[in-house]
Order: structure tokens, then sequence, then C-alpha cells
């Protein structure tokens, strides 16, 4: 279970979040939407505990599995020593990983898909192979709560149907809570079960996805005019998927 | 198809990486055994390596024998000490580089940005000055090392918490106060008793090493290096992004400072028995991760074993190249400098190849 209650964040005068309150059981996945620069980062920072409040309380355990954007460590490490430090938090100030460990290690790269890079060079990777290798990271800390900073931002439409099939696949036995943030309406419809709409003018609307992502909360969400459409997926179910009013409109 | 062949190569990659590790180390391991035993050898008084070696086993079996020969005087009495005192010299300075890198996850900072070498030159300037000698100038210089680390500390934290571009920052300013007060000390200086003394003693040498300087300075080198050693795992996650290794439970600014202090330890213990020998702490972990890579439970090894073998190297070159002894600050930095340039030239040419 992670969330936070009432909390408030101020910048100086600027105050990015106000009396937001929001908290995802474990089971539950929860999508973090809004345009740029509305407190979606800060409020992920706040969760995670590494933004302080100005007021109101955070709800979390001890260890969070965390997913930045990119890892940005100028070392060369091989992407199964960046995936055991993901068992830091266990071993403790002097610890070494064991065996154990690296076994653990190998078994989150292999659910996060990435079991092939193990003995590759983590700065070597791709965008989107890093985001898988550090995805195993944030599993092998062997948290219930796994947090993900944008984690489709910088993939490509190929490699987004990738991670969202693979956040479902994490998200199936709920046994995890879940919080991933993304400007993309659609992520939220395909893998998530809560979703915290950062509105303009500071109330945040926190819900079901069903009841969210509607075309009415999104027009305010991004001042853009929006349509929701129903389409057939591969094997014949209705997908909803959402638009903004001016995608498939042909240029002149 | 293609998967299946990856997941068989892996345990190939691993077993040809744990070779090359293998390889590599006994390398290293190998140049400091040889470095050492020359050392033992060369000089004004030349004995040979079957003789030396004969020497050290009885010296190390007997410590407390009578010393009847000459060869049997010059190698343990004057040439062991020495010897040890620059491979612990070499280890630690290589170690406290390739750690305060990885912290400031900075592959160009050294044990001199914090300010400890200048802090500590300061104290023993002044000490000698004063007419100090022995113990008491060596816990001069280290306190006086120690005291630069903690103004860094306190200029550095701000509003409760220190940026590493803060605390390079601060370092420089530190460095700057007590280099200004150094020269000052030098110019007040008689310049006919200890004027030549702090000069030179600036410039770094092992010439004055005995076992009871050795014994002074090993505990520091010793301690401070175990206690990195134990580090090393967690070094790996101090050189990640802040937010990444404070996700992953450490606590990243106490966890800085405590290295620093650990630095200090190490870098204080050495300027106080062999003055400032810069460029160690810079060139040899850049070596070292070229042969063994980044991650710190490797390279920690690596860098003691090659600042070990290549201080005695300097230090052997410093007594025998020319009648008079060259200051090692001297050698230091004429060999460092142009392999810091090419490893400088060669990791920005690799990173903007890929």
């Amino acid at each position: 279970m992670i969330g936070l209650e009432n909390a408030t964040v101020r910048f100086g005068p600027r105050t990015i979040i106000e009396g937001l309150s929001f908290s995802v059981p474990v089971g539950r996945t929860l999508a973090i939407l809004g345009p740029n620069g509305r407190g979606k980062t800060t409020t992920l920072k706040a969760m995670l505990g590494f933004q302080p409040l100005d007021a109101g309380r955070r709800v979390a355990p001890d260890i969070v599995g965390y997913v930045p954007q990119t890892g940005t460590s100028n070392q060369r490490y091989r992407a199964l020593d960046v995936v055991v430090m993901g068992r830091a938090a266990h071993l403790g100030i002097f610890g070494q990983p064991g065996a154990e460990d690296f076994q653990i290690a190998h078994s989150a790269l292999e659910r996060a898909g990435a079991a092939r890079f193990a003995d590759h060079y983590f700065d070597r990777l791709s965008g989107g192979e890093r985001q898988l290798v550090l995805l195993a990271g944030a599993i092998a800390t062997g948290s219930q709560v796994l947090v993900l900073d944008e984690p489709a931002a910088a993939l490509d439409l190929h490699n987004q149907e990738r991670l969202l099939t693979l956040l479902n696949t994490l998200r199936q036995p709920r046994d995890k809570a879940i919080v991933f943030t993304t400007h993309d309406p659609n992520h939220a419809l395909s893998s998530a079960d809560d979703a915290l709409l950062m509105m303009p003018g500071g109330q945040p609307l926190f819900g079901r996805v069903a009841e969210t992502i509607t075309p009415q909360h999104l027009e305010n969400l991004y001042g853009v005019p929006m349509r929701v459409v129903e389409l057939a997926g591969p094997s014949g179910e209705t997908h909803q998927a959402v638009l903004p009013a001016f995608a498939g409109i042909r240029a002149a | 198809m293609a998967a299946l062949a990856q997941d068989e190569a892996a345990p190939m990659v691993r077993r040809a990486h744990l070779a090359r590790q293998t390889l590599v180390f006994s390398g290293l391991l190998t140049l400091f055994a040889v470095a050492f035993v020359v050392s033992l050898c060369v000089g004004r008084f030349a004995v040979p390596p079957a003789r030396a070696l004969e020497l050290i086993w009885l010296g190390a079996t007997d410590p407390w024998r009578e010393l009847a020969t000459i060869d049997e005087r010059i190698v343990l009495l004057v040439r062991a000490p020495r010897v040890v005192l620059a491979a612990l010299a070499g280890a630690g300075l290589a170690l406290s580089g390739a750690a305060l890198q990885g912290v400031f996850r900075n592959p160009l900072v050294s044990p001199d940005i914090l300010g400890i070498s200048q802090g500590a030159a300061f104290g023993g300037a002044l000490g000698i000055m004063l007419g100090i000698w022995g113990f008491p100038l060596i816990s001069m210089v280290f306190l006086s090392g120690m005291a630069a680390v903690v103004l860094v500390g306190l200029i550095s934290r701000i509003n409760g918490r220190s940026e590493t571009i803060t605390v390079i920052l601060s370092g420089l300013v530190v460095s700057s106060m007590f280099s200004a007060v150094v020269s000052l000390l030098q110019f007040v200086a008689d310049p006919n008793t200890s004027l030549p003394a702090i000069v030179y003693w600036l410039m770094g040498s092992f010439a004055t090493a005995t076992w009871e300087r050795t014994l002074i300075a090993a505990p520091g080198l010793i301690i401070g290096g175990a206690f990195l050693w134990m580090l090393r795992f967690r070094l790996n996650i101090l050189s990640l992004d802040e937010a990444e290794a404070q996700s992953l439970g450490a606590k990243t600014n106490r966890e800085r400072w405590m290295v620093f202090g650990l630095i200090a330890v190490i870098v204080g213990s050495q300027v106080a028995v062999s003055g400032i020998i810069g460029w160690i702490g810079i060139v040899i972990p850049h070596a070292s991760r070229l042969l063994v890579g980044h991650d710190h439970r490797a390279l920690l090894p690596a860098s003691v074993v090659l600042g070990a073998g290549f201080m005695v190297i300097i230090d052997t070159l410093a007594r025998t190249a020319t009648a008079a002894e060259i200051p090692l600050g001297v050698i230091t930095a004429l060999v460092g400098a142009p392999i810091f340039a090419m490893l400088l030239r060669n990791h920005y040419r690799e990173r903007n190849g890929s």
C-alpha cells in the first residue's frame, strides 16, 4: 500500500500540490495523468519520500521498487549488476550480494523479459532495454510496491506495447501495488485500475479508470477536445481508445 | 532460436569474464611482487634477488634477530620499511581516489579535491616551523587534514544537505585557503633550517622512512582501507543517481560523509609520513577501470594492487635514477599527467563514438 494523505508541496511561493490524497492498495494499479508541469513528478517524489511534504503525510513501506526514467550513472556496470543493486536494502551498508541475491536478480530479469541482456553493459543498451533492466531491479527489491516514472515516455510504439503488456503481466497476480505516471490516457485505459488526474486549478481527480478517463475530464485536463472511440481488438473484443480531436483528420 | 542460443552463450560470457578478471589480477599481483623485490635489490649497494628473498624470509620469520652484515642492514632496515611504506601509501591513495570518484559520480575528482592534502600540508609546515618532530608532528598533520574535511563539510552544507557540486567547490576554496597559508609559512620560515625541510616535505618523499614511521602510518591506512573495502557494494549504490540510491535504502548524504571521513584518515596518515603525493589517486583508478571495469567490487582491489606496485616503482626510480633523490611529486606528475591526458582523450573519444 502506498499513498499520500492531505499532502501539500510548495516551492517558494508556488504551490505544486495541495491537499492531495490517494492510496493504492496491493492488487491495484494507479496511473497518474497530466500535462507537463502539473506536479506529476512532484507527486511521485513525494510518494517515494524524496520530496519533503509541507503538510500532510506519506504512507509507504520501507522499500519501494522505483523505476527511474533513465539510469543516469556514468559508471559502466553489467545489467545483472544493476539489477542486483535492487537487493541493497536487504543487505545493509556493509553487506555484499551473495549467490541467492544473484538468483533473485536473474529471475527478476526473466520476469521483466530482459534475461538476454544480463551480461551486457547497461550503458550500451537502448532506452527501452534499459527500462526493462531498471524494472527488473525494482522487482528484485522484493517490494510489494512498484513506482514507475514515465515508463513509456521515451519508447516507440512497439516498445510501448511491450511495456504495457509487461505491466499487465505484473498486475495479473494482484500481489503488487503499482503506480506509474504518463501523459497518454490510453496507457491508463490499457494497464491501470485507478487514475489520478492532475487537473488545472489544483483540484486533482482520483477514481476508477472507468469513471475518470472520460472525454469531459480529459478535455479539462489537457485543454484539448477529446473523443473516446471503441475499437475491435485483434481477437474480437472491444477496446476503448482516447483520441484528441486533432487526430484522424487528414491534413489538406 | 536466437534467444535459445543467447541463453546458452550467457554462462560462456560469464566464464570468459571471470577468466579475464583472474588473468588481470594475477598480472597485477606479479607486477607488484616483482617491483617489490627489485626495489629491495637496486640502489647504491646492489643486492642479488636471491639474497634479497632470503633476507625477507629471515626478517619475517625472526624479526628480532641481530642484524650483522651490511646487506642485511641495508635491505631490512633501510629499504624494506621504505618499500612497505610506499606500497601502503600508493594503495591507500589509489583506493581513496577510486572511492571518491564513485561517490562523486565524477571520474575527474581526486583526494586533493576535498582539501585533505592541503590541510594536512598546512599542519606539517606549521609543525616543522615550530620545530616539532616525530609523533606530535604526525598527529598535527593528521588533525589538520581532518579539519579541512570538516570545514568543507560545514561550508557545503546548505539547508541541511550538501550537493556534489558545492562539495567540490568548497573543497577548492578550503584547498586554496590552506595553500595560501602554507605559502605564507614558507615565506616567513627560516631559510637555513626549516624552509628546506618544508619544501622537501611538500614535494613528497619516502626517504625518511623507518619501521617506526611505517608503523605510525599503517593503522590509519589499513583501517581506512578495510572499511572502504567493506563498503565496496555500497559504493556501487552511491555511484547511482541520487534518487535511485535513496530508493534502494541508502542514506546518501550520511554515507557519503562517512566515505569522506575514511578517505581523510587514509590521506592524512599518508601525508603525515611522506608529504604530498599527487596524481596516484586519479591515474591509478582510471587505469584499473580500463582493466577490470567500473564495478567497485573489482575496482577497489585492482586499484590497491596497482597503486602499491606503481608507487614502489616510482619510488625506486626516485632514489636510483640520479645520484641525488628526486622528489616524488615531480616524478608522479611527470608520469601521471601524460597518462591522464591520454586517458582523458580516450574516455571522450569512446563516449562520442558510442
